[in-house]
């Protein structure tokens, strides 16, 4: 027996032979191997470097390296005017540019202490939350292809193209959009933009459901998923998982509910949690889950913010824009609910420049991702690739 | 708290859990700084730092379960680094509070909190990445963003970028 407490892990094996004798085979172990995963794999999303060791099949180590996409966005900062930095942000989460937009000018705005005319505030969280829906698109569309499933990615993106097709005839981009400016917007939406977001609510609608029953009901996604990656809920805390990552593990915690900020008060929508019945609480699926099923919540806010919308007569988006961005000396810590998780934005003011004194950005992925060694310890080589994907890392925002 | 101003909700709840912190450590920090936009307290002696992370995680009152942020900073005036954290307590009780503490600029050191909060654990790295404060006791302490061989803390307000790295031309 004491040779047992002393062997190392993954060098036994216990199997049951009846109910009286068990077999157990010692010295298992196999010299251990380093797999050096990334930084150019397509399961890595962009340019991240595991380095596994691994015993067998077996991973008994993934340390991740980050840094191959940093610009120091935050030097950047100190060195640009307070509205010149909204273009920055977008580069920081590319895929859902307008919630960085969005949660940056929460972070000026009360540092300013000025007040949004209503219609912006709905443009702005219609916007925001279109954007959502096409990043949890790219979200589902590449864990498909990381899991061997191609088709939901054409699903996903033919439906994302109409997601941009709105916001750059909003905006006039694509993805990099700066858009939402401190105190404003850069225009008002198109005359017809109301109508044709009404019309693509209707039209996704059914999408959705058909895009969550394709992967949660197919067979070899599901066993891929289920049971892979556990994050127990006081453990996802700790860490400061946000976003969906601490939803999938169980956690009632979304910052439009929870913290809330424009007029997300007035609007209703739920918070979707895994219950256990189709997944096992935080693991792969739970995260894939509430992901699915948050698109249909951001469906429900973009049709009441359009029948709450006040209309656009002697509407000015720039009314509200301080000539000169000079706040007052003092810092500020605001975040907002972005697809991956909350980001954050700590600025310092002096009080006399124009320049933040200090811009700091909490990235979701980069908290999100500082789990992943606690993740993958014990875990099969496949199932590393399953864990990544559902962290929906980008590393624009890792390594800003 | 200054006397016949008054806060809004948030501050006051802010406030209370200082109080208890206060109540605690006496001198150890140092007076609440209640400000509209983010209210914070400093932690005056360094050393103890992780016990009172400790202390506000664990206390029945307090469970700062959440580390939202962690912000390495420079004070250049006072010739001080330090860091600022925003804690909150995730889902039991609805207060947030920043917490200050700073080392000496060169070779200033802080206690690590990592083992308190997981989140820590990356943003010390950052924070040193970035400015150069040593974080003592840190299970895992190297740069994390930059390359290890990268010269200087590129957020120190007198960072000068080096002229070559391996060959290759820095300053742009």
């Amino acid at each position: 027996m004491q040779e047992l407490d002393t062997a190392g892990l993954g060098s036994i094996r216990v199997t049951r032979k009846n109910d009286h004798t068990v077999v157990i085979e010692k010295d298992l172990a196999t010299e251990q191997m380093v797999l050096a995963m990334g930084p150019q794999h397509p399961s890595t999303h962009g340019v991240l470097k595991l380095e596994c060791l691994t015993d067998g099949e077996v991973i008994t180590e993934a340390e991740p390296f980050l840094g191959y996409l940093h610009r120091c966005f935050e030097k950047c900062c100190e060195n640009v005017d307070y509205p010149a930095i909204v273009p920055y942000t977008d580069r920081l989460d590319y895929l859902s540019g307008m919630n960085s937009e969005f949660a940056y000018a929460l972070a000026v705005e009360k540092l300013l202490d000025i007040e949004i005319p209503r219609r912006v505030e709905f443009i702005r969280v219609i916007v925001a939350e279109l954007n959502r829906i096409a990043s949890h698109l790219v979200a589902i569309g590449t864990y498909g292809i990381d899991l061997g499933a191609f088709t939901p990615f054409l699903f996903c993106f033919r439906d994302r193209e109409i997601i941009l097709g709105l916001l750059e005839w909003a905006s006039g981009a694509r993805m990099l959009y700066n858009y939402i400016w401190i105190g404003g917007l850069a225009y008002d939406v198109p005359s017809d933009f109301l109508k044709r977001v009404g019309e693509f609510v209707t039209y996704f609608r059914p999408k959705a459901v058909e895009l969550c029953n394709l992967l949660t009901k197919n067979e070899i996604f599901v066993k891929r998923t289920i049971g892979i990656g556990i994050m127990p809920a006081d453990v996802a805390i700790n860490y400061g998982w946000s976003g969906p990552m601490l939803r999938g593990s169980g956690v009632k915690w979304d910052l439009r509910r929870n913290d809330p900020y424009s007029v997300y008060p007035e609007l209703d929508f739920n918070v979707p949690v895994p219950d256990g019945k189709l997944s096992v609480v935080g693991d792969c699926l739970s995260r894939h889950l509430v992901r699915a099923l948050e698109m249909e919540e951001s469906l429900k806010i973009i049709e009441q913010c359009i029948a709450k919308m006040p209309s656009a007569e002697g509407f000015n988006p720039r009314s509200a824009i301080p000539k000169r961005i000079r706040p007052k000396a003092g810092e500020v810590y605001v975040r907002a609910e972005n697809p991956r998780g909350e980001l954050g934005f700590y600025i310092q003011s002096d009080g006399k420049s124009t320049k933040p004194l200090r811009c700091k950005a909490r990235s979701s992925c980069f908290v999100n991702l500082s789990a992943m060694k606690d993740l993958s310890k014990g875990q099969l080589i496949p199932d590393l690739v399953a864990i990544i994907g559902s962290i929906d890392i980008v590393l624009g925002e890792v390594d800003r | 708290m200054e006397e016949g101003k008054v806060f809004s909700q948030s501050v006051q709840q802010s406030a209370a859990a200082y109080a208890i912190i206060h109540e605690k450590f006496g001198t150890a920090v140092s007076a609440f700084d209640a400000n509209e936009t983010m209210p914070f307290f400093e932690v005056l002696d360094t050393g103890l730092w992780p016990e009172i992370a400790l202390f506000m995680r664990d206390h029945a009152k307090l469970k700062f379960n959440y580390m939202a942020c962690m912000t390495g900073m420079d004070y250049q005036a006072e010739e001080k680094l330090g860091i600022v954290c925003n804690l909150e307590s995730l889902s039991l009780f609805n207060h947030k509070l920043a917490v200050k503490v700073k080392c000496a600029r060169d070779g200033g050191s802080i206690p690590t909190v990592a083992y308190v909060w997981h989140t820590a654990n990356w943003h010390e790295r950052e924070a040193y990445d970035m400015f150069g404060m040593l974080f003592a006791g840190h299970p895992d302490f190297r740069r994390i963003l930059c390359p290890d061989d990268w010269e200087g803390f590129p957020l120190r307000k007198d960072y000068k970028v080096q002229e070559s790295y391996h060959g290759i031309k820095v300053p742009y």
